[in-house]
């Protein structure tokens, strides 16, 4: 091959292109290279210093979900076909990917009852932030008024992007757990015409279901020209909560996880973005559309191309250059697996194992509800004692009881607030067993420390 | 013109899951409703309701099989044949990291699980934060954004809050014209302004330009090292000095990684900050257009402002969250995104560096930048039967070495040939092989841009060189053929001007 190129060593192939003074004359100071076997049993053994869903009773939420994944969906996304191919570049050799986009993009809108949805974006927080760059990309004002219910990584996500969209951050605070309607109120007619987007979150951070419709008609009679309106979504409370096309909303986006994604400790998943068709040319992502071949035979390209940064580099409406496209094909098949009715069926599930927990546990003694408002798959209770120590004491009897929402949030108002998820894996003996342990830690933590 | 007859795949139209399937057909059982029978119109007051189901499919497993594998073989894809797409690093996929991925450790760990009880994850984290670190020559790691992309923006809000907490309102941010698009598209995101820099005779940053513009205004200057020509600009230490005395900072753009592990370090190049794209460099699967993982590392300098919470190991040797007290202090510039970054993208890169390892990383490197150069002479020195060599129509853009991709120009092929870049790439579909990066860099007329990576062989990289000649040679006696290709794809040549005037993108339900 040497011969071939014309130089007498490797060496020499490197010698002519890079200087001598930026080349790393040693080592990389990392540990040898291992066979395949040594390798999987290291990985084992870090896996194994790790407390899974698979290892506890857990009722950990707060954005991500231990959901079942259906078998299907490993045997699909392990497909050659799927798995190592890249960005449809060639349609023509690309046509399953491109289809499952269009599919994908199908089943998202009809989930939100949005006209058009793009193929995913990264996950859920910076596709809010994404939101709040496409309303600016709209309308070109510089205010964000954010309801204090959108989930803390999702508003420090929104801050850190703000400050380079050159926008402002307004949050709205909550009140008996759900957004202020006059704050949002005040919030959005703030000074006139400066209100770019209007950002909620349903269910919000504290589990309540917000009245996403009273909260859009709030923000369109504003005095205030109607900022665009949008909605963070749980996506698989969509099977029973009003999807937010028929909530007034303009733009919905969403955490695409529980919809047949892993929790991998927080990623990859997809975010989900579907909107109004009026800014259909100004979404993020790549976009999938039919068309058809010089045949006539039906086809897919990615299309409306002219918004995106291989074409427009700064003019783009986003820098970002892919989907999460095999995340979104776990999306889509979920989707399908679960089936029309299937969506409301798990749905009404979640509904009722919720409200059979949440009121278990708001009779223990030391443990109220938050808020009295609606919940569908995760609720908020306030506990008479420290979470980390009640969750300490819990942990020891192999249940996790849920996420500490000060932890998450820093709010000083959450502290003592206990956030737990429901999903269809945890069954009517799981929440007794939370009953129990969560109670006696509860009792004991109310007796270490005297009032 | 047509050629040949319909393939298989060419006779079975285009049909979505939409379309298939019949009413209460279904896949899914739902659990059994095991607590107290309650109203469920109490629970959840009307106007809160969804009225009507979304119109999801209604099929059974086997159709959901039988569909999705039945589109599958629609793509093309990596296991299956040569995937030279240049600046993709299409590098084969271990399958052991999809076996250690999916181990319930990993994969159904929760991001909000307590760190002393995801001891294994945060140390496999922090073990890669001190990888990439050793690879880059930078010391401060932040797993967090999530594509490369996202490592731009991250990288350029960084800059801004470097130059911010010094008082500085620097708005300008240099990138050559060679850059990807995502370099200007992120500029733009960060709320700073694109100026271009001129590429040199050699396919360098022009060292004039640069100097004229680097003034007080410049916050960065966006580099890929080598770069989108493939080639590596042996001004880089001059580069750096320029940037760095007009007070702004170097950025390198991670995507041409592959060709300088274990070689050479973008951080003793005088690069400030580095993104890394993990599914390229570290080999994860691209999923046909993600995820990817897009990873930063820093100098000293930029370390105040990372992203959090960072990955840290406390003096007991156990690993925790650093949300802010520690090293980063009160100036980091936030949070990208929800969590910790893309963990299973963490774990496939970090069995990969440990498959190599040190000297495997760097063989992995050498054998890239040799597999690249091979191709490109057997491409150039490619005879054509009729007197021609294929380099007479596909010329080397710049240069005469490169490193692990290079760029050709198609405009001689299009003039004698009447031949474009599109329709090469069109007819290498016939031949069995994803076609290079197209149309780009955008300076390159009718460019064709190749990188083969190091995980094919000899016999493949000849196999192409084959084709590619045959193509030209083909196209010499009758260019209609290349003109009208693809013939034996499942579809032919699509409409995309049709597709975007009136846009089609999701199936119609009534």
């Amino acid at each position: 091959m040497l011969e071939t190129i014309g130089v007498g060593s490797l060496e020499e192939l490197f010698d002519r292109q890079i200087p001598e003074a930026l080349r790393l004359r040693r080592a990389l100071a990392l540990p040898a290279g291992l066979g395949e076997q040594d390798v999987y049993e290291h990985l084992r053994a870090l896996a194994a210093r790790n407390t899974s869903a698979e290892d506890e009773l857990s009722f950990l939420g707060a954005g991500m979900y231990d959901h079942y994944v259906p078998a299907l969906i490993d045997m699909l996304t392990e497909r050659s076909e799927f798995l190592t191919p890249y960005t449809p570049y060639q349609p023509e050799i690309s046509q399953g990917g491109l289809q499952v986009m269009f599919e994908y993009q199908t089943a998202i809108s009809e989930l939100t009852a949005l006209p058009v949805a793009n193929a995913s974006v990264y996950e859920g927080p910076s596709a809010v932030a994404a939101a709040a760059y496409l309303a600016k990309l709209h309308d070109g004002r510089r205010r964000i008024v954010a309801s204090a219910g959108l989930h803390p990584h999702s508003l420090q996500t929104l801050r850190t992007c703000a400050h380079g969209f050159d926008m402002e951050v307004v949050e709205v605070p909550v009140r008996d757990g759900v957004t202020d309607a006059d704050a949002w109120a005040q919030a959005i007619a703030a000074g006139a015409r400066q209100t770019s987007a209007a950002i909620l979150a349903q269910p919000n951070f504290y589990g309540a279901v917000e009245d996403a419709a009273a909260l859009s008609d709030i923000a369109k009679a504003s005095a205030d020209a109607a900022p665009v309106v949008i909605a963070q979504v749980d996506p698989i409370t969509l099977g029973v909560l009003a999807p937010p096309g028929e909530c007034g909303v303009d733009v919905a986006v969403g955490e695409g996880q529980p919809l047949g994604n892993r929790l991998d400790f927080g990623g990859p998943s997809f975010g989900l973005f579907a909107a109004r068709e009026e800014y259909l040319r100004r979404m993020p992502g790549r976009i999938a559309g039919e068309t058809v071949d010089v045949d006539g035979r039906r086809g897919f390209v990615l299309t409306l191309q002219t918004r995106e940064q291989h074409i427009r580099r700064e003019k783009a409406t986003s820098n970002i250059c892919t989907s999460q496209a095999l995340n979104a094909l776990a999306g889509v098949v979920y989707l399908t697996w679960l089936g029309r009715r299937g969506i409301v069926e798990l749905g009404e599930l979640l509904l009722a194992r919720t409200h059979y927990a949440r009121e278990r546990l708001a009779a223990l003694p030391g443990v109220e509800k938050l808020h009295e408002q609606p919940v569908v798959r995760e609720f908020a209770v306030r506990i008479d004692g420290d979470v980390a120590q009640v969750r300490r004491r819990c942990a020891l009897h192999g249940v996790n009881p849920g996420v500490d929402a000060h932890a998450l949030s820093g709010r000083a108002e959450d502290q003592g607030v206990l956030l737990v998820a429901l999903t269809e894996r945890r069954t009517r003996a799981d929440i007794d067993r939370l009953v129990e342990v969560l109670g006696a830690a509860v009792a004991a933590e109310r007796e270490a420390v005297p009032a | 013109m047509s050629y040949g007859t319909q393939t298989p795949l060419q006779r079975e139209s285009a049909r979505t899951i939409f379309q298939k399937g019949a009413p209460g057909r279904r896949a899914f059982v739902c659990p059994e409703r095991d607590v107290p029978d309650v109203d469920l119109g109490e629970l959840l007051p009307e106007r809160l309701r969804r009225s009507q189901p979304p119109r999801l499919p209604e099929v059974s497993e086997p159709e959901i099989v039988r569909h999705y594998v039945g589109i599958s073989k629609r793509n093309f894809d990596l296991d299956s044949g040569f995937y030279p797409l240049g600046s993709c690093t299409m590098k084969h996929n271990p399958r052991l990291h999809e076996r250690a991925a999916a181990l319930p450790g990993h994969s159904r760990l929760h991001p909000l699980q307590d760190p002393e009880r995801a001891q294994g994850a945060l140390e496999l984290m922090w073990r890669l934060q001190g990888a990439l670190a050793e690879i880059s020559g930078l010391p401060h790691v932040s797993l967090q954004p999530s594509a490369g992309s996202h490592g731009e923006l991250a990288g350029v809000l960084l800059t801004r809050a470097f130059h911010e907490d010094r008082g500085q309102a620097r708005h300008k941010v240099l990138t050559p014209d060679t850059a990807h698009g995502t370099n200007p598209a992120t500029v733009t995101m960060a709320g700073l302004e694109v100026v271009k820099v001129e590429t040199n005779a050699d396919g360098g940053i022009d060292l004039e330009d640069l100097r004229a513009k680097a003034d007080a205004d410049v916050a960065c200057l966006m580099l890929t090292n080598p770069n989108t020509l493939g080639l590596f600009d042996p001004n880089i230490a001059e580069i750096a000095e320029i940037v760095h005395g007009a007070g702004a900072t170097l950025y390198y753009d991670g995507a041409n990684l592959n060709a300088v592990m274990g070689l050479s370090r973008p951080g003793d190049m005088g690069f400030d900050i580095v993104h890394f794209n993990l599914h390229k460099s570290f080999t994860q699967p691209h999923g046909g257009g993600g995820p990817g993982s897009g990873p930063i590392a820093v100098s000293e300098r930029i370390a105040p402002y990372l992203p959090l919470p960072l990955v840290v190991r406390r003096e007991d040797a156990s690993f925790d969250l650093d949300h802010g007290q520690g090293l980063a202090g009160s100036k980091s510039i936030g949070r990208l995104r929800g969590f910790h970054g893309n963990y299973g993208c963490f774990v496939r890169a970090y069995a990969y560096i440990c498959s190599l390892g040190a000297d495997g990383l760097k063989d992995a490197s050498e054998t890239a930048v040799l597999n690249a150069n091979y191709l490109l002479a057997r491409l150039q020195q490619h005879e054509l039967g009729n007197g021609r060599r294929a380099a007479d129509y596909l010329p080397l853009a710049y240069g005469r070495l490169c490193m692990h991709e290079f760029v050709l120009s198609g405009a001689p092929m299009k003039r004698e040939l009447q031949l474009k870049t599109l329709d090469l790439a069109k007819r290498l579909l016939d031949f069995g092989f994803h076609p290079p990066t197209v149309y780009f860099p955008l300076l390159v007329d009718e460019a064709l841009m190749v990188e083969p990576t190091e995980t094919e062989t000899r016999e493949t990289l000849d196999a192409f060189a084959d084709a590619i000649a045959a193509i030209l040679a083909e196209a010499a006696e009758d260019p209609r053929i290349a003109q009208g290709a693809p013939y034996t794809t499942p579809v032919r040549r699509l409409d995309e001007v049709a597709a975007a005037k009136r846009p089609v993108i999701r199936e119609a339900l009534d």
